[in-house]
Formats: structure tokens, sequence, C-alpha cells
């Protein structure tokens, strides 16, 4: 279907045409009308944009605004690794099957691999970095090293980051349950059995 | 991943007009299957539509039962009170599936429309027929020890569907509420959504292109307050089913009044058994009654050269899930 109005593939709207005025002027109205959703307005993008290509996309990382061009199809996990240069969080498998990418996102944990980094805005994104307050370290991170709960230490910051909120959620109050709830964590050095108890002394703390 | 366009909707018709402009285009909610599909290449889109803006979150009693937006993630409703009072087998169904952060990601509606995990579907150096029509299917002569035993056919032997979420709604008589690029909504029960692979393993759910999949409601009843998600698996945790079982029985004076099941791990796509449902009601909720339900549920399976296990697997597997919500 011919549209001599839409703009080439991959260049900015900068034609005047009367759809690029439409879109803008659509992007006015859009957010007027959605007012009362001024506290989403930060995350959402004006409406009806579209974003292609490298663009700016601003996220919010351990409490600090990072002013990032990625493009739409760029993860969270490679815009910390790759952009921000936060290579604390890992990539295992890259499929949201090991968990090594574990990261809090307002609050609770998720994959960063399956997670685009242009829909994070607006959150608050906490990562492995973000856990220690300057050189005191987060009582987790204190009863891993106390317990040794890793050896080669890469899974280490995801089940690190799982655990925190495993035990924030409520979901650690027993070994079987703790076991249940970090499921999602693989550890191929097999530390598990020191793992769950740094984890269960933080729940009983 | 291509390099595709991103751009978000507020509004239903906002997401289904984008669909309408650009065909190829996906919905996102969650992520957890959409991006795990196309960092493999398995699908590609020129246009991705975040669709988490729409109000579609909600978890609320309504007159024709429980309504749970499509928006929804996995881990709240698995949690929810309501939930876990009214269909304790829809929250164990929920809660033991996938990880925790999958969990928290995962929407209910992109759970419904998750793809198989046959090992040739996923690899696209293979031919399969559900994703290339008329290429073969290799998974017949070959691995096929996770694949279904019930509804195959000679294109195709994938559980089209392999979690779990899907299963207990199928059991308790779920409905979806659909709606489309005209903003016309229409309800089908879980029971129609998903189609048997027959000629066409490519044509997995009856939507629309574009259809937007915006609530599932299930109907109260005693039998679904009474009921239980057993789920047996090669590892104790975080893996998909061999074989599982949706059951919730209403129960007087030891006689079954009501009884509903579906298997999960061995359909092409959940398997509701009014087979197992006739076998029960009216009958002493006893082990011999249950062992009845259990060989009528997989009269008619067609085991093949790797799952022929998952005959008795699936018997046992409901066995002890009736016997959980009967004790």
């Amino acid at each position: 279907m011919p549209d001599q109005l839409l703009p080439p593939a991959g260049s900015p709207p900068s034609d005047d045409s009367r759809r690029t005025f439409m879109k803008q002027a659509g992007g006015l109205l859009g957010f007027t009308l959605t007012a009362p959703l001024a506290g989403r307005a930060e995350r959402l993008t004006a409406y009806s944009t579209v974003l292609e290509g490298p663009s700016a996309v601003s996220l919010r990382i351990n409490g600090q605004a990072k002013n990032l061009r990625l493009e739409p199809r760029t993860t969270l996990l490679d815009a910390l690794r790759e952009y921000l240069d936060l290579t604390g969080t890992k990539k295992g498998c890259d499929h949201g099957q090991c968990g090594a990418c574990t990261v809090h996102v307002d609050g609770r944990r998720i994959n960063s691999c399956l997670t685009l980094a242009v829909m994070a805005q607006g959150k608050e994104i906490t990562t492995i970095e973000g856990l220690a307050k300057g050189e005191e370290l987060h009582p987790m991170q204190e009863a891993f090293l106390k317990h040794d709960g890793f050896q080669c230490g890469y899974c280490t910051p995801g089940q690190i980051m799982s655990a925190v909120a495993c035990v924030k959620e409520g979901h650690a109050t027993t070994d079987d349950q703790a076991r249940e709830w970090m499921s999602g964590n693989l550890c191929r050095c097999g530390a598990y059995p020191n793992i769950l108890a740094a984890v269960r002394e933080v729940a009983n703390q | 991943m291509n390099n595709f366009s991103y751009t978000q909707a507020a509004t239903a018709k906002e997401a289904t007009g984008r669909h309408k402009d650009t065909p190829q285009a996906a919905y996102i909610a969650g992520g957890t299957t959409l991006l795990d599909l196309m960092k493999a290449n398995l699908a590609e889109h020129p246009q991705l539509v975040d669709i988490n803006p729409l109000p579609l979150s909600g978890i609320e009693q309504t007159k024709d039962g429980l309504r749970i937006g499509a928006l929804a993630r996995m881990s709240d409703v698995g949690e929810h009170p309501l939930v876990v009072q009214g269909y304790p087998a829809v929250s164990q169904s929920l809660l033991l599936a996938a990880s925790p952060q999958l969990r928290n990601m995962a929407s209910i509606g992109g759970n419904l429309l998750q793809r198989t995990r046959c090992g040739y579907f996923r690899d696209a150096a293979f031919p399969c027929n559900k994703r290339v029509p008329g290429s073969g299917c290799p998974a017949l002569a070959g691995d096929n020890h996770n694949l279904a035993i019930l509804g195959v056919s000679e294109s195709c032997i994938a559980n089209a569907y392999p979690g779990d979420l899907a299963v207990a709604l199928a059991a308790f008589d779920a409905v979806l509420t659909l709606e489309n690029a005209k903003g016309k909504q229409r309800r089908v029960p879980v029971t129609e959504f998903y189609l048997l692979p027959g000629k066409t393993p490519q044509l997995e759910t009856v939507l629309e292109p574009g259809e937007l999949v915006v609530a599932v409601t299930i109907p109260a009843a005693a039998h679904a307050q009474r009921s239980a998600y057993l789920k047996v698996r090669e590892r104790s945790s975080y893996a998909y089913a061999l074989a599982s079982a949706a059951v919730g029985l209403e129960v007087q004076d030891g006689i079954i009044r009501a009884a509903r099941v579906a298997l999960g791990g061995v359909g092409a796509q959940p398997w509701r058994s009014p087979e197992a449902e006739k076998a029960l009601t009216g009958q002493p909720a006893t082990e011999a009654t249950f062992r009845a339900a259990a060989t009528a549920a997989l009269r008619g399976a067609q085991p093949q050269r790797e799952n022929a296990y998952k005959v008795e697997l699936a018997q046992n597997t409901l066995v002890r899930a009736l016997q959980a919500v009967s004790s």
C-alpha cells in the first residue's frame, strides 16, 4: 500500500508532511488528554511516537539518571554492560533461563536479558553495584562472604539480587521455601548449600 | 533480534490501530516469550507495540466470576487472595511455573500464547510444519520424549501449549475476552481457544490477526474452590511439566457431585477431559474411581517412540491429584 507521506525507513520525520504534523500535534494532544496519568508521563513517550534506530533513552540506575542513545532492540542487560560499564550484572544464557542477569526494577526481581532498555524508562533500576552504601556492604553481600556462597562468582551478582528480593518477598522463611524461590538462579559450581545458608541467615535477621 | 521500531499504545484502539498499520507488528507485554523467540530468530517483527500502558491489570469479582486482566503479572495473580482462596489450582499453576523473575515479568495474556518447547520447532535449522508449513516433522522419528500423546496428528506431535495456567483455566471453564481492531469484543472459552494441529499446525489459536486478549474470567464454583494442580517434571523446580493435572471436586457424603479435570504436558493443547469427569461424577471419591477416571482420560492416547511413559505417568498424576483434593 503506497503512502507518499511516510518518511523513508530509518530516517527521522523532517519532511514537513501532514502525517508528521499530525503525529506531533497528536503527541501534544495525547499528552494533554492523559494529564491524570501525569505520574506515568515520564515513562510514557508522547502519544504515537515511534522510536526507530538509535534513539534517546533515559534510565534511572541506582538512583542516578543516565541518558543513552540506544536502538529499541537493546536489552536492559546490554545497556548496563555495554553502554554504562556496569558489568556486575552478568550474561549467562541471554534467554531468561539462568538468572545471572537478575536486577531489580521498581523493587521487583526480573531478568534483564529479556527486558528492553526502552521499556525500562521511568522505573527505578537497582543493580548489584547499587546494593552497597559506599564501603558498607549490603547484609546479603556480607552473608554470601561469610557462608562462602560462591566459587567462580559468575552467578553471584544475580544470586544476591535474587536473594535480596526473595527475602523481602517473605519467600525465605524455611529452607525448602528458599530453595524453591531461588530456583530461578542456576549455579554450575554447585554452591547452592552455601547460597541457601546465606539467604536463610539474612531472612532470620 | 532484528532492528525493529518501538511504540507504545495507551488504549486497545491505539494498539489494534498500530497493528492494522503494520500487520507484521507484534504486541509486547512482559516480553518473556516474544524476545526469547526473536533472539533465536524464530520470530521477526518490524515493529513492537508496547501494550503495558493499557488498563488491563485488575483482578476483581464480577457477576460472571473472577475477572483477571490480561496484563496482570503471573506473580501477582498467583498470590492474590481471591485466586488462592477461590481457585487454588489456578494459583498453583502459576506459582509452579517458570521462575520468580519470569513470573514478575510475564503477563497472563502472554502466558496463554507461549509456544511449544519442541526442540525442532525451536531450532530454525530443522524443518518444522508449525514454523514452515509442509516442510515436515522431524520429531515423529526423532527426540519426542517431552512431546504430546493426545490430540496429535501426522503433521505435528508438539504440545503447542507447554505451560500450566491454561490447563487450570481449561479445567474451570474460564472464558477469555478478546478485542479486535473494530473495538468489538467477543468471549471465547479457553477450551475453544486452542486449535488441534490437524493438517495446519501453524494455526494454534482462534485469535484473529491483531486481536488482543483483554481478560480471563473464571466462574465461581465449589469444585473450583476445592481444587489442586499437580505438576510432574524431571527437576524439582523450574522445568516444564512431563505431565500435570488440574482437578476440582465437589463431594457430598463421599459421593462426587461435580468434577473438573484437565491434563497438561500430554496434549497437543490444554487437555480438558470430559471422559474423566464422566467417570467421576456420581461415583464415590475412592482410589478405584480415580483409577477408572485416569484410564478414561488417557483412552485414545497415541504414544510416540520416546514418550510412551507419559500414558502411565499422566494416569498416576491424575490419580494423585484427585487424592490430594479429596483427602
